[in-house]
Formats: structure tokens, C-alpha cells, sequence
């Protein structure tokens, strides 16, 4: 490592908690937002839409006189529908339809598209299409999917099933060394991602350059543009897309819309500016989806709470289509290889179904699968130990994986990295003070609130590569990650990074990691990100993978740079440039220095001072990062929490909340602060309040935020968060992926101490959200089955 | 999504608002805060042709302050009632109500008159005022008429305004010496709709006992064992039992749980001063 020793904090570089930069312009409502884009005789587009979840399309109607302000699929000539394919054995194929042809297959999918000068009048406009259906019966239960005699979605289909996964390893073996079987029915209801600034897109047409540029609400630029490439039969060099400023993203963001090809097409079919703004409705309802999964769990454990083997079959509702880049197999295929969490055990055995309903596609959500099989997980740990009467932190202990095993490969060949998973739960079991609550719950134990106390502890993958992912086979396989570093003849530093930043603060933390290499000041730095004409190509930004990876290859361009900034200035300096000394903007040897703007001038403009050994290459580089090992970085967490649950109005208070957190080494303290409390945040949404049903005709019952709850300000607790710090050993400083830690854990931990508080009642809560109806139906159904007993 | 068109006029006086709405045959809306109307024009599930602001009408902006009651005009926002900017009979009563509606946006533009209008059985004037024995005064094409809180307020989403008619002011009668009162909703999340809300008055000085159970999906509920409640004879969970029959046991469970704690906070609250 190159950073400075602990005994000289550093200021600027890595681990400092330097303010964000971006924070400047957001906090004074300065950024600039794809809705705060405003072009010259751009109109507004506005999507005729399926009022059934499941219909043979017979027609659809033009208003007259609608011209060329309203388009059906039949317009779309040239128009190839989104399609993405798992090369994972008996994946069946989807394609969904830009706009809708011959049937539809969830409320809210579009049939045609209507343009006026304002999104008002185009609404009005697309009130005046008429459409006729002939309706299906829709299929709107995940587990009644696969019954033959429901309906095919996708009629050359067999069964209702995108993918069919399982695993055995040496699973009958270890159950039946068990003496204790544990089974449970676990469930994690339909959310939407909720970021506060929706999807939108604005879409013109350069006649100069012959170029399509979409400007869209994206973190995956370039995933988008080969993906709008592909379905309008467009070259790359005719597309380019640009994020502006993102108001969060959370995994929707990375996916290719409907939306956003139908905007290219006008764009280019009219020669005009276009503009699609997503509302709130149209997010929640048709485009946000994530997250739905059903559990049979079944745990075997031996008597002292060693964990023998886990049996699951866990099923994921996809919804309809298969979706760009991720396909609609990433949640279950994750669950089946991510269930063991940090636990050790001998034998395993997992069933997953992505299954088809009338619903939107589901989408990746911040923690992806993990959210739910941490849930699944940890919940029949509890239940093992409440079988076996060992405290939940006992049982964990039994099982985690120690740091005298690190390097290690779990059952299903994850290669943990590094880290202390029982000194997290020590940290967590200490700062939530177990001991002392037990005391208080155990003098409060009569009241109509009870306490309960519950853990969470999980491993979180982040910036894994290759090797893992093009064994999915899905339509994008992450390699290297290229950044380019470039010294402006002023002695500026900018940065050009093909991943895209949206509240990951990368252009404070790349800054930081580009001063370690390069000594400029990171006010001197510039990100430039998001937009394809300007950057490597890249994956994006997802799977907690930016600061590992762009980080490194910013870290790697910055040394370059540093290494010809180093020979230009060891010529002034008249030194050897091996022993020159990059900081505080100035080349140093010996005694005497030269500033680093002055190497920069000499470049550009004064290149009659320069060496005759001076690299042609000048001051700019690109080089390309992998990590030492592509398996990925494992950050790990443990939550504790401790609520209250009021037996009466089935609410839950949270009481107090604590994130044992290990990052390896942190960029940015203040960064990784804000990343784990704003996750934890959103984990808290999934274990209490947010929740998408659908009725049994496939209707979307949560269109408003009025009826879709998001936490708020006042809902989250002030968490404590401890932070541990092992060094990755695969990544350039010893960071490990973090984003998306924070959303994993809430449900596990709220859901388990919510069961401590109402284990002396003999009941259980197995299905998040925890909403006081859920919470009062769990506590009547066990109020009549005592009386019954 | 964006409203469907419409047309928008400023109300001149009283007579002029409610001989328009009179002719326009349910296609004009009188508007105020536009807290519920306006989200609902904008998902296109109301559609009115044309809306009359009545928010600047000298009797709906009017506060009566009489030793007997205080009228505030129906145009009268939530937020200058949890200020302190008008009279509230009750010393604080009302502030409070009016502090725990929804969030402070809503508050600034919403009024004591729309939230009665619009009648969503979760609302926190549709209890309150219902259960601080209050009167609603209607002025109308056949002139005026006045009704209690409980008749003015027909169901879910329903008032007895006949076509023509405006609410143009509520009367808070003023409590007598001595009088409690307690009003305890649950609403998990701030700015929810309540799910479960209840108030209890005892004020025996003017022969007022009342108990009312809001947030039913039905217009309030008032028990007319009010007495034995507060005297503690009955149980809340059997009152509701009697009551609402039909009920599953964990919706029952939990209206009780709410009118035990108005109980609770009326039997603890301090007698207000005058």
C-alpha cells in the first residue's frame, strides 16, 4: 500500500474523510437532472398503456387526424424487441415488445405512443386511443405458477418458467448426521426501488455526426447503448448516451427500457427532440418491480447448533419478461449460490424457479437476491436455536466461518477474501448491549409491548468478474475496467471513468484515490463519467464493484500519469526521475521541486524543455483493472436490533440499531458511512413498510406513494455504526465493494426480533413487511390456535 | 400523470358560488386547499370542467369568537389552526388535532372545511370534530341550514351537501369546567392516514359525554355507552364487539386499542383553564 502510515492520518488521499464535492451543487439545487434538460421543439411523449394484466391485443386505434403524434407497433419498422437471454441450460427465451404486439402481458404495458408539446396533452391525446382486448385469466401467484393449468404467458412455452436451477452437494449425507430439523415457509412481498428521481429519457437526433444521443437517467451508459444499438439495428458510432446528474438508480437504472428505444425511434423518425419523464405512477406501477421471493427452508443442525446441511426451495417472481442486461434469472440463480452466507456447513442442497407471472419484469434491487436469502437464512437460524434454546448469538457462532480459515471456499465455491465474521458479531452482540437488554426484557415480559432482540450477519460480494459471471451467460460479462487519467496544461487532473456516479460520491472518492498516485490536490481533479463519447467503455455501475474497480483503474492510469509527470520533471529538476517524489502538486528531488502545473505547461506548450526521453504518449493514459483475483471482494456486516411490539395495534418500534461494518480498507469513511445508512435505510422499507401487491386479476394495488409506504426521516433510527477495517487482499488498497450492504440486513434483523419479542406466545412472523396488519394477523391467528389448544 | 383540462375561477361572494355550482350539474367543483382534489385530478380519477376557489370568502376566512362556541370559517388551513392564529375554544384541543395532520405542507394549504368535505372516514377533522360535539353550517341555493357533525358526515367519502350547497363554517361548542377530552389515533408512519383513531369528551359541566371511533371505512362510529366506558364498567374491546359484529377479531382488537388510549388521555388530561 502506498497510502500513508497510520501514525500521519492522511488528509486528502485514501481513508480521509474529505467532504463530497458534488454536494456543492446538489445542496444548492444546482444539478442538472434529465428533467432540467430542455431542447428546442422537444416534445413530450406520453404511453397508451394495458389496463389488463393479461389480454390478446385485437387492435389498437389511432385518434383521426393524430398524424405523426401517435405511433403503434405497427409503426415501429425496423424495431427489434429487448431480449435477454441466460446461456444457463434450459433458459426459456423471452422478447418483450417495445410497444405491444398480438397480446399483453401486464397491466401498464404499452401499446402506443402519443406526442404533443406538453406531457399533459399528450396524456390527453393518448385518452383518445382506443384498444381491444380479448381478456386471459392472469396469473398473479408465484407459487401457482407452474400449476398446468394455468395460462402460458409465452404460449411456445412449456411451463411458466424462465429457469429451473438446483444444486446437491453431499446434501443427504450431513442430514442425517442431524438431530434437530428445522422447516419453515418464509416470504419477501413485491417492492419498488423508489429512488426519488424516476426514469426519463430526452432523445435527438445530431444531423452533423449522424448520431442518435439519448440522454438518460442511467447508471449503465454504455450497457444502454449497445442495447439501443441493438434493438433500433443501429452501428455503436450512431448512438451515444449520456447520463446527466442521477437522483439515485438502486439497479433500476441499469436496465434497458421500452421507454427509452421508443424515444430513439422518434427521435429519429421525426428529426424532433423527444422527452419521456417517468411519473410516480408510471414507476410503481410498471417499472420499478424487484424483489419477490418465497422460501421452503429446511435446516439440520446437530445438538451442540452445528449446522449440518440447508434444503431450500425458493421461488422467484419474475414477472413477465426477461430483462436487458440482467436477464430474469440473476435473483434466483443468486439465491442458489449465495444461500450459505458466512456460514459453514457440509452438506447443501437448493430448487429455484424463476417463474412467469402477469406482473412487470423484476428488476435488481440494491442487495439483489441477497435481502431475501439473508432473510431466508438467518430467520431459520433463529428457529434452530429457539428448537435447541441457544441464544441466537450462540448458534452464529457455532458456524461462522473464523479468520483462521480465510482465505475460504464455501460449499458453493464463493472464495471469501478476508475478514472477521465472529469479532463483527462480538462487536454487535457488545454495542447493543445483549446482556443488559436481556434483563429488561425479561422484567417487562408481561405487558401488552414486548422487546425482542435480533441479529443479522451476512457477506456481501461486490466487484466479482469474469470468471463468475460468464458462467450466467447473460448479455454482459464485466472484464477490465479502463480509466483514463489526464493532466490539463494548468496542472489539472481529469478523469474519465466508464462507470457512472449517482450517490457513490465517486467524484470525491476517485479524486482521493488519483491524489494518492499523483500528489494533485482533489479540488484539481475533474470526473468526467456517464457519458459514452467521453469514456472507456465500461459495465456501469452495479454489484458494489466502482470503488474496486474504477478505483483501480484509476489507480493504475494515475501511476501511469505519475511516471511521465516524474520524467518531464526529473529533466527540469536535472534528477534521475526514479527519484522524484509526487505530492502536494509538485514534483520533488533533493531539495528543490517543481510544481506540476509547470511539467504540465512544458508538455503542452514549452516542448522545447523537454527530455529527449520523454514518453510520445504525453500526459495522458488509459489503462485498464482487474482485481488480483476476479472472485470478488467480500465486505460483511452484522446488524442487532432490538424493537418493541406493541401486541395491540401489531406495531414495532425500532428501539436501537447497530451496523458492525467491514469495508477493508476505506476510501472514505464518511462515504461508507453514508452508503451502509442510506442501504440500511431501504433495508428498513423492506422489513416494515413497502409492499406492491397485485389482486388476482393482475392489478397493480399501489399506485400512489399513499398507498406504497417508503420510510421516512422519522421512521429510521439513529443507527450506530462500528466499522472494521481487513484489507482485501485482491483489490489495489484493500477495499471491498460496500454499496449495497446497508439494504441486506434490516428484514433478517427486524424479523428476528420481532420472533424474540412473541416467542413467549408461541408466535411467528414469516413474511416481510412487517406492517401492524401482518404483525396483528400473526398475533390473532396464534391467539385462537392457543384457545383452540 | 397531469390533470385532464379544466377551467379555474376565483369566487366573487357566496350567492355567486353557489348558484354556479347549482346550474354547472356536478361538472364545477369548489376548491380550497386542494389537497385531495388536486392528486386526484392529476391521476385523472376526478375530472371536474372547472373549478371555483372559494379560499378567499370573507365567511369561509371568518372566526366567531362567542362565549359559547367559536365558528371558524370553513376556509380556515389546518396550519393556522395548530399556529394559534384563530380562537380554539377547547385551549389547545384543535392545536393539537391540527399539529398531527399529515405533514406541514399539507397543513399550510389544507382546510378545516375540504378535509370535512371530502369525509375520508381516516381523517383527523372527521373524528374530532364529530367528537367535540361540533356543527357544521351549509349555505346553499334555499339558504342556510345547520347540522351536526354526525349527520353532516353520511359515509365514506359522502356529506349530506346537496347539490348547490358549500360548507361555509364550522361551530366548536366551548367546553364547560372541568371538561377532558382525549384523542389518540395510529398512524405508524408520520403523514399516514390514521389506522385506527378515537376520541373521548367528558364534559359533564354541559351534559356532553361523548366516544367516537374513527378510521372504520364508515363515517364515525359514537357508542352510545359512553358512560359506562368512562366509568369503566365496559370494556372498550366489548363495546366495539356490540357495536361493529362483522368485524374480524385483529380489526376489532385494534379500535379498542385505540378508544383505551383516548380513555387514557382523557382521564389523565388537565382540566382547561376557563
Amino acid at each position: 500500500m502506498t497510502h500513508a502510515p497510520a501514525d500521519s492520518p492522511p488528509k486528502r488521499g485514501v481513508g480521509a474523510r474529505l467532504a463530497r464535492r458534488e454536494d456543492d451543487r446538489y445542496l444548492r439545487g444546482r444539478g442538472r437532472f434529465i428533467a432540467d434538460i430542455r431542447l428546442p421543439g422537444m416534445l413530450d411523449m406520453a404511453f397508451v398503456r394495458s389496463p389488463h394484466a393479461h389480454a390478446r391485443l385485437l387492435s389498437v386505434t389511432k385518434p383521426e387526424g393524430a398524424g405523426e403524434q401517435v405511433f403503434t407497433a405497427a409503426d415501429l419498422t425496423g424495431v427489434s424487441g429487448i431480449r435477454a437471454d441466460s446461456g444457463l441450460p434450459g433458459f426459456r427465451s423471452s422478447v418483450q415488445p417495445i410497444l405491444a404486439v398480438d397480446k399483453v402481458r401486464h397491466v401498464g404495458e404499452p401499446l402506443a405512443v402519443c406526442l404533443a408539446e406538453t406531457r399533459a396533452a399528450a396524456e390527453d391525446l393518448a385518452e383518445l386511443v382506443e384498444a381491444e382486448f380479448e381478456e386471459l385469466p392472469a396469473v398473479h401467484d408465484m407459487l401457482r405458477a407452474r400449476d398446468p393449468q394455468m395460462p402460458l404467458l409465452h404460449e411456445h412455452w412449456d411451463e411458466n418458467v424462465f429457469l429451473e436451477t438446483a444444486v446437491d452437494t453431499g446434501f443427504d449425507q450431513a442430514a442425517a448426521k442431524a438431530a434437530v430439523t428445522v422447516k419453515r415457509s418464509l416470504r419477501t412481498a413485491r417492492q419498488c426501488m423508489a429512488p426519488i428521481e424516476g426514469r426519463g429519457v430526452v432523445a435527438v437526433w445530431d444531423r452533423n455526426l449522424e448520431q442518435l444521443t439519448v440522454h438518460s437517467a442511467t447508471q449503465m451508459p454504455h450497457i444502454v447503448r449497445t442495447g439501443l444499438a441493438g434493438c433500433l439495428g443501429l452501428d455503436h458510432g450512431q448512438v451515444r448516451v449520456v447520463a446527466p446528474d442521477v437522483g439515485g438508480g438502486f439497479g433500476y437504472k441499469g436496465i434497458l427500457l421500452a421507454e427509452e428505444v421508443c424515444a430513439g425511434w422518434l427521435a429519429m423518425k421525426l428529426d424532433r427532440p423527444v422527452r419521456w419523464i417517468e411519473d410516480r405512477r408510471e414507476h410503481l406501477t410498471v417499472g420499478a418491480n424487484c424483489r419477490e421471493h418465497a422460501y421452503e427452508i429446511t435446516a439440520y443442525a446437530a445438538a451442540d447448533g452445528e449446522l449440518l446441511a440447508i434444503d431450500c426451495e425458493a421461488i422467484v417472481d419474475s414477472g413477465a419478461y426477461s430483462s436487458y442486461p440482467f436477464s430474469a434469472c440473476l435473483e434466483a440463480a443468486q439465491v442458489a449460490s449465495i444461500l450459505p452466507g458466512p456460514y459453514r456447513m457440509q452438506g447443501y442442497r437448493c430448487r429455484t424457479w424463476s417463474v412467469a407471472t402477469n406482473k412487470p419484469p423484476i428488476l435488481p434491487f440494491r442487495g439483489v437476491a441477497r435481502t431475501g436469502v439473508c432473510f431466508a437464512l438467518e430467520l431459520i437460524l433463529d428457529a434452530v436455536a429457539r428448537e435447541l434454546k441457544m441464544a441466537p448469538e450462540a448458534i452464529r457462532r457455532r458456524n461462522l466461518v473464523t479468520p483462521e480459515e480465510m482465505p475460504f471456499s464455501n460449499i458453493t465455491k464463493k472464495d471469501f477474501d478476508s475478514g472477521d465474521y465472529p469479532e463483527a458479531l462480538r462487536r454487535a452482540v457488545e454495542a447493543i448491549d445483549v446482556a443488559g437488554f436481556r434483563e429488561r426484557q425479561q422484567r417487562e415480559q408481561s405487558g401488552r409491548k414486548r422487546l425482542g432482540l435480533g441479529l443479522s450477519i451476512f457477506c456481501e460480494q461486490g466487484a466479482h468478474g469474469t470468471s463468475v459471471y460468464h458462467g450466467w451467460g447473460i448479455p454482459m460479462v464485466p472484464g477490465f475496467e479502463q480509466a483514463t487519467a489526464r493532466l490539463t496544461p494548468d496542472g489539472g487532473l481529469e478523469l474519465r471513468v466508464g462507470v457512472q456516479s449517482h450517490g457513490q460520491s465517486l467524484e470525491t472518492t476517485l479524486a482521493q484515490i488519483a491524489y494518492e498516485e499523483t500528489g494533485i490536490d482533489p479540488a484539481k481533479v475533474k470526473l468526467v463519467h456517464g457519458d459514452t463519447a467521453y469514456t472507456p467503455y465500461s459495465t456501469g455501475t452495479w454489484g458494489s464493484r466502482c470503488i474496486v474497480m474504477a478505483g483501480g483503474a484509476v489507480a493504475a492510469a494515475s501511476a501511469t500519469l505519475a511516471g511521465r509527470i516524474k520524467t518531464i520533471a526529473g529533466h527540469l529538476l536535472q534528477a534521475d526521475p526514479e527519484s522524484v517524489v509526487l505530492a502536494d502538486g509538485e514534483a520533488r528531488a533533493g531539495g528543490s521541486a517543481v510544481s506540476i502545473e509547470e511539467v504540465a505547461r512544458t508538455w503542452y506548450l514549452k516542448p522545447q524543455l523537454l527530455p529527449d526521453d520523454v514518453d510520445p504518449r504525453g500526459l495522458e493514459a488509459t489503462e485498464g483493472y482487474k482485481t488480483v483475483k476476479d472472485t470478488g471482494t467480500f465486505s460483511y456486516a452484522c446488524h442487532a436490533v432490538t424493537v418493541s411490539v406493541d401486541l395491540d395495534l401489531g406495531h414495532i418500534e425500532l428501539l436501537d440499531y447497530v451496523i458492525v461494518e467491514d469495508a477493508g480498507t476505506m476510501i472514505n469513511p464518511m462515504v461508507v458511512d453514508g452508503q451502509v445508512l442510506g442501504g440500511a435505510a431501504q433495508g428498513i422499507g423492506t422489513a416494515l413498510y413497502e409492499e406492491m401487491p397485485f389482486d388476482s386479476a393482475g392489478q397493480p394495488l399501489a399506485s400512489t406513494l399513499a398507498d406504497y409506504h417508503l420510510p421516512v426521516a422519522a421512521d429510521i433510527p439513529a443507527i450506530r455504526i462500528l466499522h472494521m477495517e481487513t484489507p482485501s487482499p485482491l483489490s489495489r488498497f484493500g477495499q471491498k465493494g460496500i454499496g449495497e450492504s446497508g439494504a441486506i440486513g434490516p428484514p433478517a434483523a427486524i424479523a428476528n426480533a420481532v420472533n424474540d419479542a412473541l416467542a413467549p406466545l408461541g408466535i411467528e412472523v414469516t413474511e416481510v413487511p412487517l406492517t401492524p396488519e401482518r404483525v396483528l394477523r400473526a398475533i390473532h391467528a396464534g391467539d385462537v390456535k392457543e384457545a383452540q389448544a | 400523470m397531469k390533470p385532464a383540462p379544466f377551467d379555474y375561477a376565483v369566487a366573487g361572494d357566496l350567492s355567486d358560488v353557489t348558484s354556479q355550482l347549482a346550474q354547472a350539474a356536478g361538472d364545477t367543483k369548489p376548491v380550497a386547499g386542494n389537497q385531495s382534489l388536486g392528486p386526484m385530478m392529476n391521476l385523472r380519477l376526478a375530472r371536474p370542467g372547472r373549478l371555483i376557489d372559494i379560499t378567499s370568502l370573507a365567511p369561509l376566512r371568518a372566526v366567531e369568537d362567542t362565549p359559547d362556541f367559536v365558528r371558524l370559517g370553513a376556509a380556515i388551513t389546518h396550519a393556522e389552526i395548530e399556529d394559534g392564529e384563530v380562537a380554539d375554544p377547547t385551549s389547545g384541543w384543535l392545536r393539537a388535532a391540527a399539529a398531527g395532520i399529515a405533514y406541514r405542507a399539507v397543513r399550510n394549504r389544507g382546510t378545516l372545511g375540504g378535509s370535512l368535505c371530502h369525509a375520508d372516514p381516516a381523517a383527523d377533522w372527521v373524528i374530532v370534530m364529530t367528537g367535540l360535539c361540533a356543527t357544521a353550517l351549509v349555505a346553499g341555493p334555499e339558504g342556510e341550514r345547520r347540522l351536526a357533525l354526525e349527520d353532516f358526515i353520511t359515509g365514506p367519502f359522502k356529506t349530506a351537501l346537496h347539490a348547490g350547497e358549500i360548507l361555509t363554517a364550522v361551530e366548536v361548542p366551548r367546553p364547560g369546567a372541568g371538561a377532558r377530552w382525549g384523542y389518540w389515533k395510529f398512524a405508524p408512519q408520520v403523514g399516514e392516514f390514521a389506522k385506527a383513531s378515537a376520541t373521548v369528551l367528558i364534559d359533564e359541566a354541559r351534559g356532553r359525554l361523548r366516544c367516537a371511533i374513527g378510521a372504520l371505512g364508515r363515517r364515525p362510529l359514537i357508542l352510545d355507552s359512553a358512560q359506562s366506558l368512562i366509568d369503566g364498567s365496559l370494556a372498550p374491546a366489548e363495546a366495539l364487539r356490540a357495536a361493529l359484529p362483522d368485524r374480524a377479531s385483529e380489526s376489532l382488537a385494534l379500535h379498542a386499542a385505540a378508544l383505551q388510549r383516548a380513555l387514557d388521555l382523557a382521564l389523565e388530561t388537565e382540566t382547561p383553564p376557563g
